[in-house]
């Protein structure tokens, strides 16, 4: 091999983009040759030093929560929700689970059964599009706090219902924020919660908007999604944790949610 | 979101400005949604890196001065580099105070080298060293083939590197 060669070879080399079969020349070059062997050190070093000292800039808040405005008034009327779905493939694949269950909440325990095939919700959709636009934009949170006692006031006169914020920390359940999202045309609370890695978005609504006749558990292109009621609200819990904890969530959270509105 | 830090990088390297970055990221992506309809690339980063990619230097057009797009030969190149006016100057790095804060504290030279390289050399740079992308995925957002993702970052890395160890024996 002479220098030439070697010269495109050092940089595929030092980039791990060798062919395998060029390595034992290359390296033999290198050995060989002081001159190619210095400036593949060099090389090497600049790589490095890039590596570590130049800054690799992260998105600034401001622009996620702008693209995520964006999106959310273009998506408002639910209709966009395939491309939602195909950005939720794109910008988190893990989300994207493949089975569709479908469970059922009664109306006082919160128990399930499981049917096949879809069911076609347009409240549902939005639902699931929220959440993965919030995971998508991440513009999770317009208030990041695991205090029920600062994410509850931060509603205050942002919305028409002052939303229930529980702590389910102990069972599990960690409150990470909430933020302002819209549903079914209408601005709802969206509470945060994690399970380990699984972020669960809570979306109350008063109950006369968003309603609807939706089924009370669906799930949706992977995602699980749950509805009750409470105390004057309606709540949609979604999230891909699996069923079972989802349910769980729900029912813990129903029964921490006191059953009247408070008056605010 | 890592494709969104990975966009707002590459524009911000590319315009040398923050504020500029932000707002054609935004647009680019915007514009990407909307056609996600038709996306039919098995590599969503790399799609959309490309779309941003040509946004930045469409932006570029509208906003800069033109010499800044023509693909510079290595003399003019390093005259480039030697322009202090160039370096902390007219166009980008000087408008953003926090930017400028942020380079003053961190890495100083190799920042400036990094943004001194003509556009050409620099997308390439930052594409492999930063956002570590394997050749065959500069390829698919630069829209060139291996090859020449190939010879440029050999190009890019000798300029970067004459410069650099100027500086380093200074």
């Amino acid at each position: 091999m002479d220098c030439k060669e070697a010269q495109q070879l050092r940089h595929a080399y030092l980039d791990g983009e060798i062919d395998p079969g060029e390595t034992p020349a290359l390296e033999a070059h290198l050995r060989g040759c002081a001159e190619c062997a210095a400036l593949f050190r060099s090389e090497r070093a600049l790589s490095a030093a890039i590596k570590l000292e130049v800054p690799r800039l992260k998105a600034p808040d401001l622009l996620r929560a702008r693209i995520g405005r964006e999106l959310a008034r273009r998506e408002a009327g639910g209709r966009r929700f395939r491309e939602l779905r195909l950005l939720g493939v794109g910008w988190n694949p893990v989300a994207i689970a493949a089975s569709l269950v479908l469970a059922m909440v009664a109306s006082s325990a919160v128990t399930s059964s499981v049917m096949s095939g879809a069911q076609e919700d347009g409240v549902a959709q939005e639902v699931v599009a929220s959440h993965i636009r919030s995971l998508m934009a991440d513009h999770l949170t317009d208030v990041k706090s695991s205090d029920q006692h600062t994410v509850k006031p931060w509603f205050n006169g942002k919305l028409d219902l002052s939303p229930p914020v529980v702590d389910l920390a102990a069972a599990g359940f960690p409150l990470v924020g909430g933020r302002l999202d819209y549903i079914d045309r209408h601005p709802v609370a969206a509470l945060v919660y994690r399970r380990q890695q699984h972020v669960i978005n809570v979306l109350v609504s008063p109950e006369d908007k968003g309603g609807g006749a939706a089924p009370a558990a669906l799930a949706q292109h992977g995602y699980n999604v749950l509805r009750f009621a409470r105390g004057g609200m309606n709540f949609w819990v979604v999230s891909d944790l699996n069923p079972a904890e989802l349910r769980d969530f729900a029912a813990k959270l129903k029964e921490a949610t006191p059953d009247r509105t408070a008056p605010s | 979101m890592p494709h969104l830090d990975a966009a707002y990088n590459l524009a911000y390297w590319m315009t040398r400005s923050r504020a500029d970055a932000q707002d054609v990221v935004q647009d680019a992506c915007l514009r990407a949604f909307k056609y996600f309809d038709t996306f039919a690339s098995e590599n969503p980063s790399a799609w959309l890196l490309s779309i941003v990619r040509r946004a930045c230097y469409t932006w570029m057009k509208r906003n800069r001065r033109p010499e800044e797009l023509v693909g510079l030969e290595d003399d003019a190149a390093e005259s480039e580099i030697e322009d202090p006016a160039l370096l902390m100057g007219s166009h980008g790095l000087a408008r953003d105070p926090e930017a400028l804060l942020v380079e003053a504290r961190q890495s100083k030279r190799l920042h400036q080298l990094i943004a001194a390289l003509p556009l050409e050399y620099r997308e390439i740079i930052v594409l492999r060293e930063l956002e570590e992308l394997a050749y065959r995925e500069i390829a698919e957002v630069v829209g060139i083939p291996i090859g020449t993702v190939m010879s440029r970052l050999a190009r890019a890395r000798a300029l970067l590197l004459r410069q650099w160890q100027r500086e380093q024996q200074e």
